[in-house]
């Protein structure tokens, strides 16, 4: 039941225990109790919308920083990784494999500030050593879900 | 003579269908959400379609083998082994039809002689008497009660038998009640077929969508692979309607007879799609997985929403369809469809259409999305409510 529940939640947060506990043919009860508990034990975090921006007049410029860091003793990556995402600016860090070691998403209202941001306040970190800036042009699909306008339905109306 | 007279006179006999006058009604109406649609309403997982689009780009054009691509016999035998436990030579025992539709024809072309009767359960899906008539049997409908889950019976069975009795078309999971037969249910059918000799014609089309247990064979009981032609297909698991693919499993003897009839009237079924099979088979992803949780879904929400509405609904457990009693309304099968889409902007289909047995009962498919099947179930239950009211 655990796994269902959160597919369903991260589908659409807005589903009530209720509907929840119909679809999955268990009592409301039961779906409110798992909920609760998997809200206390951080296994769902908060509950956030899906947006897409480029249908707004806010839409942010977005860009992947390729960083290359030298490990710090110690702390390794991590250290440098916690002074990146204090960042407001900085919405996802990840540790990659490869050519470079950290992916760093940043947002800003334009390229201008982005660049800034990472001219001025990524690349001066002590162990950054290079940093590589890829301006999002479009998102074609996020976190599983294709952005493009839905298709319409092409069935008949009525088959057999 | 005139050029209708000049029609095959087995044609006149058979009426248009009953949902085509519907068809045009809602078709003609704008804003309709439709319950009525009898496939899926997801797409071809992308995965069998980029196949498709890869076997054009490689030329495969042409004909395949009368049989079908032995490399998807292959894969249709492994499934069948899979879904039914039942070993079939993919070389002699299956062959590879356009949809389950070609398969019903080619078996009841195979097995019936002039004059024999075929046993239907009623509700039936709209195209089994009419094949039957074709091929030149006589259609004998059982009819079903939602009492007994509108499934078959042994007394229901035996009370329509007569010396002419051959076959025994089965539908389960069913369209359009969404009745399913349990291992017990089709094991207490056992020894009314054995003493009559029947042969059964098992449309396994639905299987993938049991909801309660695992989709249990008719041909999986001893001595039952000699007297069965199962036919399946890949329309509703894989969302694959329009490829039109299907197959038939069965004793060689009737594989081969109904090869026969294919390879003088269709050749073979088409290449691209038979390509594309091949890779739903064999690279199972979870989709078929994930379709069938998400039909499921929808299926307790809609049997939720009629308990509340209080009409009487058997609760289906298989294929994508409701069966409910719409009787307390006080309005025919088809009133209620009628009245539904022109006050309340559902389509739903009427039961009458499915035999008269299916008088008093509406279908609805739940191969709708999520959202508009809840915005569709409070039309309904808004109409229900005026209309019970109304009789009051």
């Amino acid at each position: 039941m655990e796994k269902e529940i959160l597919q369903l939640l991260h589908e659409n947060a807005k589903l009530t225990p209720k509907q929840i506990a119909t679809m999955l043919g268990v009592t409301e009860k039961e779906v409110r109790a798992k909920i609760k508990e998997l809200e206390e034990r951080k296994a769902i975090i908060k509950y956030h919308t899906l947006i897409n921006w480029e249908k707004t007049e806010y839409e942010p410029v977005r860009a992947l920083i390729e960083v290359k860091v030298t490990p710090q003793r110690e702390v390794g990556f991590d250290g440098i990784a916690r002074r990146i995402y204090q960042f407001d600016e900085v919405k996802d860090v990840y540790l990659m494999s490869g050519d470079y070691d950290l992916a760093v998403m940043v947002e800003g209202s334009s390229m201008k500030e982005v660049a800034l941001f990472v001219a001025l306040k990524l690349s001066t970190i002590e162990g950054v050593q290079s940093c590589a800036t890829h301006f999002i042009l479009k998102t074609y699909k996020h976190e599983g879900v294709i952005l493009d306008d839905e298709e319409e339905d092409k069935r008949l109306v009525i088959t057999p | 003579m005139s050029l209708e007279e000049k029609i095959n006179p087995v044609l006149r006999q058979i009426p248009p269908s009953g949902i085509r006058k519907f068809f045009d009604l809602v078709a003609n109406t704008k804003g309709v959400i439709s319950l009525g649609v009898g496939e899926p309403d997801f797409v071809t997982p992308w995965y069998i379609r980029e196949e498709g689009i890869y076997s054009l780009e490689k030329g495969y054009t042409m004909y395949t083998s009368n049989q079908g691509l032995l490399e998807l016999r292959e894969e249709i035998s492994r499934y069948l082994l899979r879904l039914t436990g039942i070993v079939y030579d993919p070389v002699q025992e299956v062959l590879v039809t356009v949809g389950v539709s070609e398969g019903v024809d080619l078996a009841l072309r195979a097995l019936v002689s002039p004059g024999d009767e075929v046993l239907i359960p009623e509700p039936s899906y709209v195209s089994y008497g009419p094949t039957t008539m074709l091929a030149g049997g006589k259609p004998v409908y059982i009819r079903t009660r939602p009492e007994n889950g509108f499934k078959l019976t042994p007394e229901l069975l035996e009370g329509v038998i007569t010396p002419k009795s051959k076959i025994l078309l089965l539908c389960y999971p069913n369209n359009p009640t969404g009745a399913v037969m349990t291992a017990d249910d089709l094991a207490k059918l056992l020894p009314v077929i054995a003493e009559h000799d029947l042969l059964v014609i098992s449309d396994e089309i639905y299987a993938e969508l049991t909801y309660e247990g695992k989709h249990v064979s008719i041909a999986s009981f001893p001595g039952m692979k000699e007297r069965t032609v199962i036919l399946n297909g890949f329309s509703k698991a894989f969302a694959m309607t329009g490829w039109r693919l299907g197959y038939a499993a069965g004793p060689k003897e009737i594989i081969a007879a109904m090869t026969k009839i294919h390879q003088y009237t269709m050749l073979c079924a088409p290449i691209t799609a038979q390509k594309a099979a091949i890779e739903a088979l064999r690279n199972q992803n979870g989709a078929v997985k994930k379709m069938v949780e998400e039909y499921n879904y929808r299926r307790r929400i809609l049997v939720e929403a009629f308990s509340e509405m209080g009409l009487r609904l058997f609760e289906p457990k298989g294929a994508f369809y409701a069966f409910p009693d719409i009787s307390a309304t006080g309005l025919s099968s088809e009133e209620f469809a009628e009245k539904l889409l022109f006050e309340e902007k559902v389509a739903v289909v009427p039961g009458s259409a499915f035999g008269p047995s299916g008088e008093g009962f509406i279908r609805i498919s739940y191969a709708t999305a999520r959202k508009d099947l809840i915005e569709a179930l409070k039309r309904i239950k808004r109409f229900v409510r005026k209309k019970t009211l109304k009789k009051q």
